[in-house]
């Protein structure tokens, strides 16, 4: 579980957050949902430290990571996987080297036992003999499932998948979202997606908070979220002509 | 950001780089890419530049020196300390900061651009710690031998030149080579190229490291054009400074 209390978050005298309160629940996919500029990204790089909040507090589990020391917030992160937009793979090394990464640098396995829990994990997101390619070689989608390997290498509590649709195509799109799920259920994992795609949030959402320029506006789950009469909201999630098609039918 | 505030953000980044790392056994493997990337992969550009200025530094001094009162030796030993004192340090670290310069900071700036360096912070790396401090080590421990070979190419190939060119026998040209040889012009030229060397990779680590996601190729591109430039006038500097301290 990881909750987050008041925060605010400006860059240079800009006000970006604005009071942001939420509860982000262990064993379900808790999406964070919103426009593009909304301040998705920067609310979910305060969660994991990459950014320090101007006021407010991040807690983990009953830890308050916003409060600690960077020796401190060492041990959680440890224990925190993400997925960038982009995949974020280091270029330089083979698909089984990234998902090798943490654990070389992290954990005290030996060379094989490193390689045999790598190979567990890309078998784990379906990507099979695929180990001494480089990320440029592979698509899209495959990256995506590598930077899910590397993600879960270290066994994390708590997985963030920063738009993890993007630049994929519909069908890739609903495999990896199903991955995701199945991975938060499979390990009971706290996972947090940041999305702006109405179809992640039908296909997997369970926990779902509404952002609207850096305020929260709304949470609920995906059945409450096509029936609300706020009208921002439903602009947001009717703004495709299919969605609109299956309004009062959801 | 002004320029102090850039100074004190590279004293900064280079406290973070210099810190414990977390495997030793990592920092050893990325030392060892890094030498050959910076400097294996730079040594047939020193081959050539050195063996073709090596053949000018001879003819431009044959050219100069007219006079039946000097002796021929003469060009033997104006080529060697050219070589040694100025063209093998200064001139090849020159070169050597827009090629390795450009290389460092396209690398770094593009891992910032598409979130390696996010991801790397996000795990509890130290980021700086992990690229800078590895490209820093090895280009201070390699660019000495790149020198050394680029010094004993330059006499070796200007001096081949010479001889076939019949612009100086060989025993006038040897004669000249080891005339009034002080082993210091050696140790001065290295001690400069420790300094190049430690610029050559910290700066262009900086401007790639602190690139602006938002700025897209387009700044990396810019970060690497400005480190080419701030690390070479800093050549030129410390250049002047060590020579300072050292000759006068
Ligand atoms: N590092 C930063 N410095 C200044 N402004 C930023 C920074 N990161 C994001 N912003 C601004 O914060 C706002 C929200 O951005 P972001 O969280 O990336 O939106 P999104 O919801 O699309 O992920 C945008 O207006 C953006 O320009
Ligand atoms: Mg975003």
């Amino acid at each position: 579980m990881i909750q987050v209390k008041n925060i605010d978050k400006g860059f240079s005298g800009v006000q970006i957050l604005k009071d942001i309160s939420f509860t982000f629940e262990k064993g379900k996919t808790n999406f964070i949902i919103g426009q593009s500029g909304s301040g998705k990204s920067v609310l979910t790089k305060c969660i994991v430290g990459l950014h320090e909040v101007d006021n407010g507090e991040v807690i983990y589990g009953d830890s308050v990571f916003s409060a600690m020391n960077k020796k401190d917030r060492k041990e959680i992160r440890k224990e925190i996987g993400m997925l960038f937009q982009g995949s974020a793979l280091f270029d330089s090394l083979s698909v089984v080297e990234n998902v090798m990464f943490p654990l070389r640098m992290f954990s005290k396995m030996s060379k094989s036992e490193m390689r045999d829990r790598a190979n567990f994990c890309l078998k784990r997101v379906d990507l099979i003999n695929k180990d001494d390619l480089f990320p440029s070689e592979i698509s899209g989608g495959m990256q995506k499932r590598v930077a899910i390997a590397r993600a879960i290498a270290m066994k994390p509590n708590y997985l963030f998948c920063d738009e993890p649709n993007s630049g994929l195509d519909p069908k890739t799109s609903i495999v990896i979202d199903n991955l995701i799920y199945e991975i938060t259920k499979e390990y009971d994992i706290t996972t947090v997606i940041i999305s702006h795609d109405m179809n992640s949030v039908m296909e997997i959402g369970e926990n779902i908070m509404y952002i609207h320029k850096g305020e929260k506006w709304w949470e609920g789950d995906k059945h409450s979220i096509v029936t609300t009469d706020n009208k921002e909201i439903g602009e947001f999630v009717y703004a495709s002509k299919f969605m609109k098609s299956l309004r009062g039918k959801l | 950001m002004n320029f102090f505030e850039q100074i004190g953000r590279f004293f900064l980044m280079l406290k973070l780089a210099f810190t414990k790392p977390e495997k030793g056994s990592v920092l050893w493997g990325s030392f060892i890419t890094e030498i050959y990337k910076i400097g294996i992969s730079s040594m047939s550009l020193v081959a050539i530049l050195s063996i073709f200025m090596g053949a000018v530094i001879i003819i431009q001094t044959d050219a100069n020196i007219d006079s039946p009162w000097i002796p021929a030796y003469t060009i033997g030993f104006t080529a060697r300390q050219s070589i040694i004192l100025e063209f093998s340090s200064t001139m090849l670290c020159l070169i050597l900061a827009g090629k390795v310069g450009s290389n460092i900071a396209s690398e770094i700036g593009t891992m910032r651009l598409t979130e390696q360096i996010d991801a790397l912070e996000v795990m509890g790396i130290n980021s700086v710690n992990y690229l800078v401090l590895p490209k820093i080590l090895a280009s201070v421990f390699i660019f000495p031998f790149l020198v050394i070979l680029s010094m004993a190419l330059g006499i070796a190939g200007g001096g081949f030149f010479a001889v076939q060119a019949e612009i100086v026998n060989f025993q006038e040209l040897t004669y000249g080579l080891q005339y009034w040889f002080d082993p210091f012009s050696i140790t001065y030229s290295l001690v400069k190229t420790v300094f190049f060397a430690f610029f050559i990779a910290a700066i262009p680590s900086f401007y790639g490291y602190y690139v602006k996601p938002s700025g897209g190729a387009l700044e990396v591109g810019r970060a690497g054009t400005k480190s080419v430039v701030i690390s070479s006038v800093m050549v030129l500097v410390i250049n002047l400074l060590v020579t300072y301290f050292l000759l006068l």
